[in-house]
């Protein structure tokens, strides 16, 4: 990660390249492809007409995750797709972020048995959940957005010597 | 019943030993596991019934003799007619003939059943699990296999909760 | 960082399924795994390849095994429902149709005109928008962007009906045991004219930059060839066995919910390519869209729920002023209604195929085993047959015009 490790806490020197950075990494955040089930198929109507996602830098959707930094996990995940799910994750690249679309990644949604984790927060870390069985595309860009605000409010200390 | 059907079964009846019972307008043929493979080949060559619409099977546990019941349903686009065919399996005796000669999508219906009942079918060409992962051990659509219902956690047991969940490490 | 190693898929589990040469290991095994970009799903293939050319195909399913099945027998009739708009997400409405007709088959319950031709109208209306997201889909599988960007602005349009209807825009469970939920408002007619009188043109739009492209018809012509027998053989239904020149529709077959009154044709085509399950599809737009004009000039004035309080909770005008319909609703939402002990099976046409309700009941208010037959479960089995010979690009053709959707597979 470079820049960031190194400089760590050195007062108002890095508040501005905080900033900057920051502000690079929202503007162009590249979501992973990986819907699941029926939140993909919203999330695919949130980046077609109407719902336009790529007004928030997310103009297209990397299949490969060495290329992503953010994978929104859009839908159940079972029992046999859960080491598929955190393989892909640990191939993402540092800086990655994790939206939980859906009642079921969240926390298992309408379906309490044997074959669905319940809550993606068991494979993953998670950083924004986004609730709605399945969220309206707009609620899929108002978790985008907070999203966008959480990272705003990252530090370098935070990542400082990693 | 259709007058088709009835001489269908009439001849079933006579040649498996089949006995019958209708219920809104369907008919439900029940035939032992010994006879199950040439009543389908004489239902699809002899009557036209091309097309296996629908296997699966119900468990009836605790009852042990039978316990499950494996269903075939089965329908003639020819003459637009419908027939459903169970075999009685019973606990002790899972071993029954496959339908993978007869309807070649039996083999993965019967995989299907395979993994979420146990019963295994004799002749089987790829015998695999389908649906269940290899960690899973078991047969869950068994009736004496939990669902798995965890509980819910709301605000009031928030806390007790959250300290035994198996949250992701980094 | 990652301790994961780059792992060779080994051909011991595929043993039987692969040719000597993979075993030798002059073939290749590759894996066209769960997450990729045009598998429509969590669906993996583990492909046996010479080069580009595919010599076997071996599905692998269940990553999106939902349980589907079980966590309904632990459900009263009424709440169970909610767990079928789930399993095959493009056609929530259709699922609950098969699951709310096959309940009123195993008790025996009367449906309302009124609710009977709206059920139809919002059915096609369905399928309409499962057969967008299809060519949507397929267009961008196949590099046609444009068309996925046309295809969901209709889609919206029907997505926002539904809104109107039933509040939801996917999972509606707007069809209840014994009619609908509740009846549609005063702005649904002219939502849905304004769609029937914009929509054919659009189907003009998709036509003229699909289906005598050069590029399309390159790519889909000949690649995929299925033929009647093997069809049947391995249970296909819906347009893809009507693309392979069989005329099998369970509309005009075992007509449900009133569509013998309404005149509509079957289409069929007799090559069994990719190509004809193409033209199969784009017209079946038309076809469904005749289908919701002649339901919709047709729609009958009356309740939209059967009268039988044993069965069916009374509308909520009632509840405020009769006591015995507070006690109804109070029971039939909390304990629910006894189902005779008893089998039936009742199946319906979605957009895949046949779609199937096993239902048995054990006397009391918990179905006693629910099974789904699914049509993409049985449309997928034949694709290991299909696909020898073809590149892995044709593959991607293949499946996409098979139309699955790994809900229905999995359950």
């Amino acid at each position: 990660m470079g820049v960031e490790e190194k400089l760590g806490n050195m007062g108002v020197v890095t508040t501005t390249l905080e900033t900057a950075v920051n502000w690079a990494r929202t503007n162009a955040m590249w979501p992973m492809l990986f819907g699941l089930a029926c939140c993909a198929i919203e999330m695919m109507s949130a980046q077609a007409s109407s719902y336009d996602m790529s007004r928030f830098g997310m103009e297209l959707m990397r299949p490969s995750p060495r290329q992503s930094d953010l994978m929104i996990v859009a839908g159940r995940v079972s029992k046999k797709m859960g080491p598929v799910l955190r393989r892909l994750y640990d191939q993402m690249p540092e800086p990655k972020w994790v939206i939980a679309m859906g009642d079921c990644a969240s926390c298992g949604g309408v379906f309490n048995n044997y074959a669905i984790y319940q809550g993606v927060d068991e494979v993953v870390p998670v950083d924004v959940y986004v609730a709605g069985c399945p969220p309206r595309p707009e609620a899929l860009i108002h978790g985008v957005v907070t999203l966008f605000e959480k990272v705003k409010g990252e530090k370098f200390k935070d990542m400082a010597g990693a | 019943m259709d007058t088709r059907l009835e001489k269908i079964v009439k001849v079933l009846q006579e040649k498996a030993g089949a006995t019958y019972e209708e219920f809104r307008g369907e008919v439900h043929v029940v035939i032992d596991a010994g006879q199950i493979e040439d009543a389908l080949t004489f239902l699809r060559d002899e009557h036209q019934f091309s097309l296996l619409s629908a296997m699966t099977a119900v468990d009836y546990w605790p009852q042990e003799k039978p316990r499950f019941h494996v269903i075939y349903q089965l329908t003639s686009l020819t003459q637009n007619l419908s027939i459903q065919l169970r075999m009685p399996v019973n606990g002790d005796q899972l071993k029954v003939p496959t339908a993978t000669r007869v309807f070649e999508v039996a083999n993965w219906r019967e995989r299907e059943i395979m993994d979420m009942f146990g019963i295994e079918f004799e002749g089987h060409p790829d015998p695999r699990k389908i649906l269940i992962p290899d960690d899973l051990d078991g047969h869950p659509l068994r009736k004496d296999f939990p669902l798995g219902y965890e509980e819910p956690q709301f605000t009031f047991n928030f806390a007790e909760i959250d300290l035994r969940k198996p949250y992701a490490k980094e | 960082m990652s301790e994961y190693q780059l792992q060779e898929i080994p051909v011991g589990p595929y043993k039987h399924l692969v040719s000597e040469r993979a075993l030798s290991g002059e073939t290749m095994i590759l894996n066209l795994g769960p997450q990729h970009p045009s598998t429509h799903g969590v669906l993996r293939l583990v492909l046996e390849l010479d080069g580009e050319v595919i010599i076997s195909c071996i599905p692998e399913i269940g990553y999106l095994h939902t349980g589907v099945e079980k966590n309904m027998e632990a459900k009263t009739y009424l709440k169970a429902e909610v767990m079928t708009d789930r399993l095959d997400y493009m056609n929530n409405m259709g699922n609950n149709l098969a699951y709310v007709m096959a309940v009123e088959k195993l008790v025996d319950l009367d449906v309302p005109p009124r609710a009977q031709a709206l059920r139809v109208i919002l059915t096609e209306l369905q399928r309409i928008a499962s057969h967008l997201v299809w060519l949507g889909t397929s267009g961008l599988d196949l590099a046609a962007m444009s068309v996925f960007l046309y295809c969901f602005r209709e889609r919206e349009i029907i997505l926002d009906i539904f809104e109107m209807v039933s509040g939801q825009r996917m999972m509606v469970t707007y069809f209840r045991p014994g009619g609908v939920w509740r009846d549609v408002p005063v702005e649904f007619e002219a939502a849905v004219r304004d769609f029937i009188k914009i929509f054919p043109k659009r189907i003009d739009e998709y036509e003229a930059l699909l289906t005598k492209n050069p590029l399309w018809l390159d790519r889909m012509v000949g690649i995929g060839k299925l033929d009647a027998a093997t069809a049947l053989q391995h249970g296909v239904t819906g347009p893809m066995l009507r693309a392979s020149g069989v005329s099998w529709d369970l509309r005009k077959a075992r007509p449900y919910m009133g569509y013998e009154q309404y005149d509509f044709n079957i289409p069929t085509d007799a090559k069994g390519d990719t190509y004809a399950r193409y033209l199969v599809r784009v017209q079946e737009l038309r076809e469904s869209l005749k289908i919701v004009e002649q339901a919709l000039n047709k729609l009958p004035m009356g309740p939209v729920r059967s009268d039988n309080r044993k069965f069916v909770t009374p509308p909520r005008s009632e509840i405020g002023t009769s006591m015995e319909a507070l006690i109804h609703h109070f029971k039939l939402w909390t304990e629910g209604f006894p189902a005779p002990k008893a089998s039936i099976y009742s199946a319906v046409e979605s957009p895949r195929g046949e779609l199937g309700v096993y239902l048995e009941g054990d006397g009391g208010p918990k179905p006693y085993r629910v099974h789904w037959r699914t049509p993409s479960f049985d449309n997928l089995s034949v694709v290991p047959k299909i696909v020898k010979g073809h590149l892995v690009a044709d593959l991607i053709a293949i499946l996409a015009s098979i139309d699955i959707v790994l809900g229905d597979i999995d359950r």
